[in-house]
């Protein structure tokens, strides 16, 4: 009897250390119900102690709904639902090691270099997106930067083994909005260069998109059989050309007040899909977004304010004074490696003038409608993609933890290289003494 | 024209002259906190409990107390009281930071370099830090001594920012940073981390034979039929001598595991204990091993893989360290992140499941500890000085605001009465349209290419 026992303990000692140095854990798909829940839906009321089924990477139903035949039950008493986050800009997915350039994949040689796709050179197996992903940030918007039209950028959904199984549905040309101020600290220009500087960009950008307006009249006449002719091999005007026309976004970065009224000067007269990313001086011109009616993606929230003069709080304050303005508003946190913050700074925002509710959308619903795919992402709604996390409380607040999450419908691992680490190390094995 | 320029100069170095003549150094301020949630951290949380500061320290924590003339009174009804964030890995208010001529500086220091002018002073403030250690930057095997400063905001005067009677410090670092500065870009050692650890033997060798040197000589001196001279005096090697006689922290750069088990054997060699490690994001891989030799860690809550030294890292690290007995502080190494270093300690609760009081410690007493100042400062308790942080919900929330900072009973932050603009000194040639478009943080910490004071840290 004894015997017995003991081989069952070491038959499990074995299992235990089989699992914990095996292959990763795999995401498994399947219908699930999530029982006993409170489902934070984000557009209509919150449901408490609800269900919500998931079928086929979709939401199939929520609500007072029963329990489908053969469904996992994942009790969720006492547990929260929300819509997966997104971060709406950042390097996440093109970048592994920050200092090394060899895995730095976001800022390619040239100017004008829109046809550069961000989706190509996003890394499905970073480490960095378990690390990101099991904190509910489960999409995320891969950016390249650099010169004055950077590359398209691209929406990725943080699970799948290759980009388009990634690809979550948005892409926007990055257009960097020339800087009529210094760059940083370090900038040495004297006033008269920055000017010169700042006049010589501006001047580039009206050729450039004078050309592409061209490309795309000559492209459309084309295509309407009006004209015979075909077009020489332009690729950054084949990119450019369905921006022109509107369909396309324009992530326009800018940033210093001067700029940002620059920027709605530029675009006035332009009939285009337009978003205005950075922003960080956005309350200074909260008015004249609004009035112009651009929205905006802001973010870190987590940053100190662009001038020695301004008051402390202004990158914590600034989502909330634009939203008061009017101004739609989404956030980001830049960031790569540490996308994982992106709820802190919402919740930073929440605090200091955006408040809670704003603040969640902020990072689901508006940033889905910002690019387009607010029928698939950013609430939890009946035949959305089941895209999706669960925590044990608010998910602003730091103490609160994360229990699952799902993406199109797969339920993630809720594992990284950095819960890895915690569970090796937090009681080694051997300690002091081998 | 030329009249109104003579105006304009005169009048501003009136202004200035009058900004001095306010300038605050050393005062102490009289202040009672009523009725507030008192998180002592040493002595449990006290409901509805009034804190005093008299001339500066806090002469009384309990009930009723009444306000002595003159002093400010503060209701704190609904309102958290705790004790002010101490940073022990900081680089704000100084106007120069690495000397990065040689892997050996131990001769220079910080506190010559500091500027009390620097807004991020406020902005610290302005997050509830009283304290944070102003460390000499990572690109030496043996960095500068460093300086332990008070928010003393206001002050003109460098010397209105020391923390007068904190221990000495100096600043060492291992990996990366001394190899890339001076094997790579010299062709000098270190350019390993074999090389980095030869740096600190030779250098506390040869500290030893000049402190013998001395011991022969001072010996020797007095007595009869004595010839010779004093040895050379030699500032680098004193300052070593100093560290091998326990007189000086040593707060050690660095993030690997093995280069942190090879500093520890270092020091056990040559009998220094005083030791503590900044970043050791690898920390927890050896965290048995900190907490036999004695030493302490002073971590970033999630900062990571922004070189390759640091991808093997875990936000658990804070965590882990602290369960295994190390004596743990969460630091900011950042204009930005000293802003909220209490939502720093506070993701040590998603990363590892600390308790209030053991998250809350990583800012106060813990940090204290590191700079040997805690029987002074990091908790609330009577007799030690007036540092307090003011907030509006638990400081560990989310939701929550700093409200007042009080740095030796003078409240140097009042979010109610908070001027737009708090610089000390601006100038009036300043270009309207300054904006930084990059993360200080990302910035500041790790570009090589300018500057050496760019290379701070990290």
């Amino acid at each position: 009897m004894k015997q017995m026992k003991n081989i069952i303990l070491t038959l499990t000692g074995v299992f235990c250390v089989l699992l914990s140095y095996g292959q990763n854990a795999k995401a498994t798909k399947g219908t699930f119900a999530l029982t006993n829940a409170t489902i934070v839906t984000v557009t209509s009321d919150t449901i408490k102690n609800g269900t919500l089924i998931i079928a086929d990477g979709k939401i199939a139903d929520l609500g007072k709904v029963s329990v489908p035949a053969g469904a996992k039950t994942i009790d969720c008493k006492g547990l929260f639902v929300f819509p997966g986050m997104i971060e709406s800009g950042a390097r996440l997915g093109l970048v592994e090691v920050g200092s090394d350039p060899r895995t730095r994949d976001y800022n390619e040689v040239g100017d004008v270099i829109p046809q550069m796709q961000a989706l190509t050179a996003v890394n499905p197996n970073s480490v960095l997106i378990p690390v990101t992903r099991v904190s509910g940030v489960t999409t995320s918007l891969a950016v390249p930067t650099g010169g004055l039209f950077s590359g398209t950028a691209a929406l990725i959904n943080l699970h799948g083994y290759t980009p388009d199984q990634m690809y979550a549905g948005f892409e926007g040309v990055v257009l960097n909005f020339p800087i009529t101020g210094k760059r940083g600290r370090w900038d040495r220009r004297s006033e008269e260069e920055i000017k010169k500087d700042a006049e010589k960009a501006l001047e580039k950008l009206n050729d450039v998109w004078g050309k592409a307006e061209a490309y795309s009249k000559i492209d459309s006449a084309i295509v309407a059989g009006k004209a015979a002719s075909k077009l020489d091999y332009y690729p950054e005007m084949e990119t450019l050309a369905p921006v022109v026309r509107g369909e396309k976004t324009l992530l326009i970065e800018v940033n210093a007040a001067n700029d940002i009224k620059a920027a709605i000067e530029w675009v006035k007269d332009k009939d285009l899909k337009v978003v205005f990313t950075g922003v960080s001086e956005g309350w200074r011109l909260a008015e004249e977004l609004a009035e112009a009616e651009i929205p905006v993606v802001t973010g870190p929230v987590l940053d100190i304010p662009n001038r020695g003069y301004d008051k402390y709080d202004r990158s914590y304050s600034n989502a909330g004074i634009m939203h008061k303005a009017g101004v739609t508003v989404a956030i980001r946190t830049n960031d790569a490696e540490n996308v994982r913050n992106l709820p802190y700074n919402a919740g930073f925002a929440a605090t200091y003038g955006l408040g809670k509710e704003e603040a969640l959308k902020a990072i689901t619903i508006i940033p889905a409608k910002l690019f387009g795919v607010d029928d698939q992402l950013g609430s939890l709604e009946k035949g959305k993609s089941a895209t999706l996390f669960i925590t044990d409380g608010d998910p602003f607040e730091p103490k609160t933890q994360v229990k699952y999450v799902f993406i199109n419908g797969w339920n993630i691992p809720m594992e990284s290289r950095q819960t890895k680490l915690y569970e090796e190390f937090l009681d080694r094995s051997p300690g002091l003494k081998k | 024209m030329r009249l109104t320029n003579t105006i304009y100069k005169l009048s501003l170095i009136f202004l200035f002259a009058c900004v001095c003549s306010i300038s605050k150094a050393q005062e102490k301020g009289d202040v009672l906190i009523k009725n507030g949630t008192v998180l002592t951290i040493t002595k449990g949380t006290l409901e509805n409990t009034d804190v005093l500061i008299r001339d500066g320290k806090i002469s009384k924590i309990g009930k009723g107390l009444k306000a002595p003339s003159g002093a400010r009174e503060i209701d704190a009804t609904g309102k958290y009281v705790m004790p002010g964030i101490i940073d022990a890995h900081s680089h704000i208010a100084l106007s120069s930071i690495n000397e990065a001529t040689s892997p050996v500086t131990a001769e220079v220091w910080t506190g010559d370099a500091l500027d009390p002018l620097d807004v991020s002073i406020y902005r610290a403030l302005a997050g509830g830090v009283t304290i944070s250690h102003a460390l000499h930057g990572s690109a030496n095997a043996i960095g500068g001594q460093s300086e332990t400063i008070k928010h003393r905001y206001g002050t003109l005067d460098m010397d209105g920012l020391r923390m007068e009677g904190a221990p000495r410090t100096i600043k060492f670092a291992l990996g990366e940073n001394p190899t890339r500065v001076h094997g790579e870009r010299s062709g000098i050692v270190p350019k390993t981390r074999m090389g980095v650890e030869a740096v600190f033997r030779s250098s506390f060798s040869e500290a030893k034979q000049y402190m013998e040197k001395w011991d022969t000589y001072n010996s020797a001196k007095g007595k009869k039929d004595f010839k010779g001279s004093a040895p050379e005096y030699n500032l680098r090697l004193e300052t070593l001598a100093d560290i091998l006689r326990g007189n000086i922290v040593v707060h050690c750069h660095s993030y690997r595991a093995d280069e942190i088990y090879m500093l520890m054997q270092v020091f056990k060699d040559f009998g220094i204990k005083k030791l503590v490690f900044q970043h050791v994001n690898e920390g927890f891989k050896v965290a048995p091993e900190l907490a036999e030799f004695g030493a302490m860690a002073s971590v970033f809550a999630d900062w990571w893989d922004y070189k390759f030294e640091v991808y093997y890292s875990t936000a658990y690290n804070a965590a882990i360290l602290t369960k295994n007995g190390v004596v743990t502080s969460i630091n900011s190494d950042s204009g930005e992140l000293i802003r909220h270093l209490y939502h720093e300690a506070a993701k040590t609760q998603k990363y590892g499941g600390l308790s209030d009081e053991e998250a809350l410690k990583l800012i106060t007493i813990n940090p204290a500890k590191q700079l040997g100042i805690e029987d002074r400062v990091g908790s609330l308790e009577e007799g030690k000085d007036g540092d307090v942080a003011i907030f509006s919900a638990h400081p560990l929330s989310i939701y929550t605001v700093p409200l007042y900072t009080i740095v030796d009973g003078v409240v140097e932050f009042d979010r109610e009465n908070d001027p737009a603009d708090m610089r000390l000194y601006p100038d009036p040639e300043e270009t309207i349209d300054v904006t930084l478009h990059e993360r200080e943080d990302e910035d500041r910490c790790m570009d090589i290419n300018d500057a050496n004071y760019l290379l701070t840290d990290k």
